[in-house]
């Protein structure tokens, strides 16, 4: 009945698919932000064991130790090896007299764990030479390009290998771009030896960020991490710990959620009222319909079942539009700052809400086709 | 009006009363109906506007209860039955014409002629083998795919009455079938209820207005104020005009 009248048939899509868009967008962005948040720690892949100072809630809240703490977690059974690691941010200057703030790695001189997994031009081990950097390929092509004017129009040249740039009055020749998640922030990242990081940073008596470990084979994670903690009295927690720290503290400690959940509830009510009165609208129009069934010997029942299927046939056609589009806003934008993450999870999520709205309004309708007189048909 | 055996009485109403509202706004639509319908018959329900007509044939369809006296549709006291026995009543006994024919609009006229079996459970591929027969005998089997909005007010008109007929219910009632159609046509129609209903001794109750179509009927019931005042002929009730 509903696909007859094709305005209404439409209205109520067009709602309900807006409706589940709008909320697996603002999900899906949410998700891809939080994620972020994390992204230098998934992007470190190989130490399983962070140590850092106990008061330290997320990845970007650096409290720097002395550089004697390292010996000590090295110090502890069970731990295979640790290396350290500098992370901070510094003012990069650009050729046109710009700054630019970025995100400074120092890895371990010897070692380079916790270097970029992705090398896109150069190689890891270049960082050894003398002001090496290797430098991400977004800050590369963008924060950190030469811009300059040819022929009356801004030209922006990406930063390349054997380009030097200038981190906090020092010297740094580039020898490697690479690829890395993007972060929170969205700051280039700019990765080099610790040694050398310690020297581009203000001087400070503390400047060890993060101590990186290992256990040895067979050893417990969550044990040696206690065991460090017990012994050194920093903090240590596994990657996946510290990024469900980091992802809390965003989670509980910023106004994000509620931003994100406001939007989410506006498009929820956009999409029930909308789909709703629509949905109402169909119903009281096609009483006479429902009163002639009504009074052939159709029983209630029979008529909540062409009710309920014919919300539910239009829930997973605008449940199907809704995701599929904000999936393919997402697949077209993947390589822009927009973060964007469809997790099943909000597959799910997304289909409760679209079930939600199908039931919230088509239980006005039921209840009014449920309470309708047969008596009606005759009525013109 | 004839005396009618036992045997052929198809609705049998002695002292119905209906109110709508209650208080001052009370108003009495039926104030003591006594009518027998024979089957067979073709008995037309006839008044002015608010006397009562459309109150008592959805009393007599089981569609509205009335407040006192008693219905007795085939033996069935229809007060006496409960929403869901009524419900299964008319599926099983009743057939609808309309006036504005109350086709689905999204269905095509063989799938609105089914649904009477539908409702009651047939499956799909009889009822629609059915409706296509009684598409034939109403001369639409031709255009049994076409939509209502594809065909004419006397071929929905048709539809209608091939719909009301499918189930082989005991009992028509008709609201005003002739009303939205022009002379001819109602004409027409008239012809092709008396002729297909009658013929499977189905009892036919038509309420209308419309004078041209009283010599379609056995008798006639003149309705006022809630009351029936006579049940005659159409013959009789021209002479006594």
């Amino acid at each position: 009945m509903l696909t007859g009248d094709r305005a209404k048939y439409f209205g109520i899509l067009v709602g309900l698919t807006f409706s589940s868009l709008l909320i697996t967008m603002q999900i899906s962005v949410f998700a891809g932000i939080m994620s972020r948040t994390f992204g230098f720690i998934t992007d470190i892949g190989l130490p399983q064991i962070w140590v850092m100072d106990p008061k330290v809630q997320f990845i970007d809240d650096v409290k720097p130790m002395q550089d004697t703490e390292l010996y000590r977690v090295r110090s502890v059974g069970g731990v295979a090896w640790a290396e350290p690691l500098y992370k901070g941010i510094l003012k990069v200057r650009l050729q046109n007299g710009n700054f630019q703030s970025c995100n400074v790695l120092g890895l371990d001189d010897t070692t380079l764990i916790g270097g970029p997994s992705r090398m896109i031009e150069g190689n890891l081990s270049s960082l050894r030479r003398a002001d090496a950097v290797i430098v991400d390929e977004v800050g590369a092509k963008g924060k950190l390009a030469h811009t300059m004017t040819v022929n009356g129009q801004n030209v922006s040249i990406p930063l390349k290998i054997g380009d030097s740039i200038e981190i906090n009055d020092h010297r740094a020749i580039v020898v490697g771009i690479c690829k890395v998640s993007r972060t929170f922030q969205s700051q280039p990242v700019i990765y080099t030896t610790y040694s050398r990081a310690t020297t581009f940073a203000p001087r400070e008596r503390k400047l060890l960020s993060f101590i990186l470990a290992t256990p040895k084979p067979g050893e417990n994670l969550n044990e040696v991490c206690q065991r460090i903690t017990r012994v050194t009295g920093l903090l240590a927690v596994s990657s996946y710990g510290f990024k469900y720290r980091t992802l809390m503290y965003f989670l509980t400690s910023t106004g994000l959620p509620i931003n994100f959940g406001i939007a989410v509830f506006f498009s929820f009510m956009v999409g029930t009222i909308i789909s709703g009165m629509t949905f109402y609208n169909f119903t009281m129009e096609n009483m006479r319909y429902f009163g002639t069934l009504k009074a052939m010997g159709a029983k209630n029942r029979l008529l909540l079942r062409m009710i309920a299927i014919e919300a539910l046939l239009v829930g997973l056609i605008s449940y199907c539009m809704g995701v599929g589009g904000a999936a393919f806003v997402g697949f077209i934008f993947r390589n822009t700052e927009m973060a964007f993450l469809l997790l099943p999870h909000t597959l799910i999520v997304i289909a409760v809400v679209v079930t939600s709205i199908c039931i919230l309004t088509s239980s006005l309708c039921i209840y009014q086709v449920m309470k309708l007189e047969p008596a009606i048909v005759f009525k013109t | 009006m004839e005396k009618i055996e036992n045997n052929r009485i198809a609705v049998s109403c002695s002292g119905v009363t209906k109110t709508y509202g209650k208080g001052e706004t009370a108003v009495q639509a039926l104030r003591g109906i006594d009518l027998v319908v024979p089957r067979g018959k073709l008995t037309m329900l006839v008044g002015p506007s608010g006397c009562g007509k459309t109150t008592l044939i959805s009393v007599i369809a089981g569609i509205l209860y009335h407040d006192q006296g008693q219905c007795i549709v085939f033996d069935e006291n229809l007060k006496g039955l409960s929403e869901e026995d009524r419900t299964d009543f008319r599926a099983y006994n009743i057939g609808f014409v309309f006036q504005a024919f109350n086709l689905l609009p999204t269905l095509d006229i063989k799938e609105n002629v089914a649904i009477p079996l539908l409702i009651r459970g047939i499956c799909r591929k009889a009822a629609f083998e059915t409706a296509a027969v009684i598409l034939e005998q109403v001369g639409l089997k031709e255009r049994m795919h076409s939509l209502p909005a594809q065909l004419s007010g006397g071929q929905q008109q048709r539809v209608a009455i091939a719909r009301s007929l499918v189930h082989n219910p005991r009992l028509i009632v008709c609201d005003e079938p002739t009303s939205s159609l022009d002379h001819e046509t109602g004409q027409k129609i008239m012809v092709l209820l008396r002729q297909v209903a009658l013929s499977q001794d189905c009892a036919l109750i038509v309420v209308t207005h419309d004078a041209r179509i009283f010599g379609f009927a056995d008798y006639i019931a003149q309705m006022d104020d809630g009351h029936i005042i006579s049940v005659d002929s159409p013959d009789k009730m021209k002479e006594k005009v």
